[in-house]
């Protein structure tokens, strides 16, 4: 474990809420980093950019086909067509600028395109039932949080290349952009505005594949003996009596996904604590063992009501 | 290492046979390969619905979602009691968490609760609003005063409050038949449709803006409301100079009773999210902002669909329909409607509607 990992741990732990399910249950939830959020935001605004600017270039061939299509008698040019294309666009517009995120949080992953891609997704706060409400008063507040600022802005700028003073107002909007721009690092969720207002915060998405059960296979699953020596591991009371619950599970993440030499180094450390010689080219075999042996041991006592949190309990 | 990532790439379609379940030595491990085919199954259909909603998931997979997502739950409160198996606690979690998302998600889909919302759901969301709707009444009508007051006393407010337009005859000094020319119809029916395009994502913009105004405590509700109404009373008062007010009420009125009905609402509801969080009286300041906020959200989707019957109203009828005493038939009936609709329509909540509201 290095310094990086204790400190991500730290981290994961401030941000995890707990969830009380309908039926009594309590569930770790995770709230997502504002860094995702910023990117998934990013991700979705340039999907639609991209998209509007593709429509655009799409009616702009169409409305170039209807122009050549009377191109020998100019009275005959189909107002009514280009008249058209021009109200398809702004709809368009704004049917792609509310219903995108309107749509696809609505949706059974609650999430738009850009949030599944950094794997986040909205849920209502403290385990109430997401509604269609929440999630249009989330997405309208969106416009004045980030949007609305930031075309003011954007046309203040053009305003004041032109040589014509602005005043204070660049600085209000400035101000404004920041504040909102600012919101979710003042509260604990990650709040921003919408969210307050819809009820909702943004979590991360859980997925976690099932593991291989650690007892049904190895030296584990045959009585602690091993398939390279034969040699039967048993422990003893006092052998297994030295470490806990932190260590039980810091022993099966290594078994899951740890490197020989890691292996061996735990191997030879936990050898040293017993007592026993540390010998080489079996450690497998011997952590498979005393690992089932030890949550064996831990987890007859758990069902007698004792725990032991970490060697030090 | 037993499982190399690579073969989890292409693997996929294979299902892996279980292993014994006598062949765990641990009794919390059996209890979980007892188990697993349970969750396995909970994780596909999962998996599915996630993908495609509820269409392509067999009728008994649907059926039995509920139940396995119990079965998950019991499993996971056991196994925290019993078993040291970090990831199969994990696993578990997860799982429970992702069903949960999918049995206590969104009872509808955006179409049915849009049904819903036509049928009862909108006018219920603005009846709820009346404090505000008649505070936001009371400011317009100051609004469009205050307005009249400042110009008739000073006529260089006018140029202020109405952005100059060159061309617009629309300025103190006009002839009456000037006004009274601006007032008619422009050439045709032509370009109307997409005048009604652009009034409409002009007008929306505005409504949204005066509801999510209300998060700063509905002050800039308000003030929106003002400036707006104050361009009212600018222009009633020009107007007014040369005995047209009637004529001009006439061309109003066409679009804004609409109009004007959808611009007090949204600032009801920025009101209505201001008052909350200003004074939240028993509840904490999160769930009443959260509560009102999600009250106002539907008679703002409200708000959009009057503004686009209001930007037709104004694009057609009004540049159509020349005469003054039609145009306030149009007018008075596209008033009458909304009143009889928000405040006389009320039918049942449907059981389980609402309630989260």
């Amino acid at each position: 474990m290095s310094r990086r990992n204790i400190a991500a741990a730290h981290r994961d732990e401030r941000r995890t809420r707990t969830l009380v399910t309908p039926e009594g249950l309590t569930l770790p939830i995770t709230i997502a980093p504002r860094m995702a959020r910023a990117g998934a935001l990013i991700i979705d605004v340039m999907i639609i950019v991209f998209g509007l600017i593709a429509f655009q270039l799409a009616v702009y061939w169409i409305a170039d086909g209807v122009l050549s299509g009377t191109r020998f008698d100019p009275e005959q040019m189909k107002g009514g067509a280009l008249e058209f294309l021009g109200i398809v666009v702004a709809l368009f517009v704004f049917c792609t600028w509310y219903g995108y995120f309107l749509v696809q949080e609505l949706g059974p992953r609650g999430a738009t395109l850009g949030k599944r891609i950094v794997g986040i997704r909205i849920a209502a706060r403290g385990g109430a039932r997401l509604t269609p409400e929440a999630v249009i008063a989330r997405n309208l507040l969106r416009d004045i949080e980030i949007f609305y600022p930031l075309i003011t802005l954007f046309i203040l700028l053009v305003v004041a290349r032109n040589e014509v003073p602005i005043g204070i107002l660049g600085w209000v909007m400035t101000g404004w952009f920041l504040i909102f721009l600012l919101f979710p690092f003042f509260n604990r969720d990650a709040l921003r505005a919408g969210d307050v207002v819809a009820g909702t915060w943004v979590v991360e998405r859980p997925r976690t594949k099932l593991a291989k059960a650690l007892s049904a296979q190895g030296a584990a699953a045959a009585q602690g003996a091993s398939d390279v020596t034969g040699v039967r591991y048993a422990f003893g009371e006092a052998e297994l009596s030295i470490y806990g619950e932190k260590e039980l599970q810091t022993l099966e993440r290594m078994l899951r996904d740890a490197q020989p030499e890691a292996l061996a180094a735990v191997h030879e450390t936990i050898c040293r604590k017993i007592g026993w010689d540390p010998g080489a080219g079996d450690e497998r075999a011997f952590l498979e063992a005393y690992y089932a042996q030890l949550r064996s041991r831990l987890e007859t006592d758990l069902r007698f009501g004792k725990r032991k949190a970490d060697k030090f309990a | 290492m037993k499982a190399p990532v690579i073969s989890s790439w292409f693997g996929r379609g294979k299902v892996e046979a279980p292993p014994d379940i006598a062949s765990a030595t641990l009794r919390s491990d059996r209890f979980r390969l007892e188990r697993e085919s349970e969750w396995k199954r909970l994780e596909a259909i999962l998996v599915r619905m996630e993908k495609g909603g509820l269409r392509g998931i067999a009728d008994d997979d649907l059926i039995a979602l509920p139940a396995l997502y119990r079965t998950a739950a019991s499993s996971l409160s056991v196994a925290r009691e019993t078993s040291l198996d970090a990831a199969t606690l994990a696993y578990l979690e997860a799982l429970v968490q992702r069903a949960w998302f999918q049995v206590y998600g969104p009872r509808a889909g955006f179409l049915r609760w849009f049904r819903d919302f036509l049928l009862g759901g909108w006018s219920r969301a603005v009846r709820e609003l009346w404090l505000d709707m008649c505070i936001a009444l009371f400011v317009m009508v100051a609004g469009t005063v205050v307005g009249w007051m400042l110009v008739a006393q000073d006529e260089a407010w006018f140029y202020r409050l109405f952005p100059a337009s060159p061309g617009d005859a629309r300025a103190p000094g006009a002839t009456r038949e000037q006004l009274l020319e601006s007032l008619g119809h422009d050439e045709g029916a032509a370009g109307l449709a997409g005048f009604a395009a652009q009034l409409f994502s002009n007008n929306s913009g505005v409504c949204i803006l005066a509801f999510a105004l209300g998060f700063a405590f509905g002050i800039p509700s308000l003030m929106l409301l003002v400036h707006n109404m104050a361009l009212l009373g600018v222009l009633l008062w020009l107007f007014a100079g040369q005995g047209l007010v009637v004529e001009l009420a006439a061309w109003l009125s066409v679009h804004g009773t609409t109009e004007l009905f959808g611009i007090l609402l949204s600032g009801a509801a920025g009101l209505h999210i201001g008052r909350a969080m200003a004074f939240p009286g028993k509840q904490a300041v999160l769930d009443a902002a959260a509560a009102a906020g999600r009250r106002a959200a539907v008679v703002m989707v409200g708000v959009v669909i009057m503004m686009v019957v209001a930007a037709l109203l104004e694009a057609f009828p009004r540049q159509l329909v020349t005469d003054t005493g039609s145009r306030y038939v149009i007018g008075g009936t596209m008033l009458a409607f909304w009143l009889a609709y928000f405040f006389l329509y009320r039918p049942a909540p449907r059981p389980g509607e609402g309630a989260a509201a």
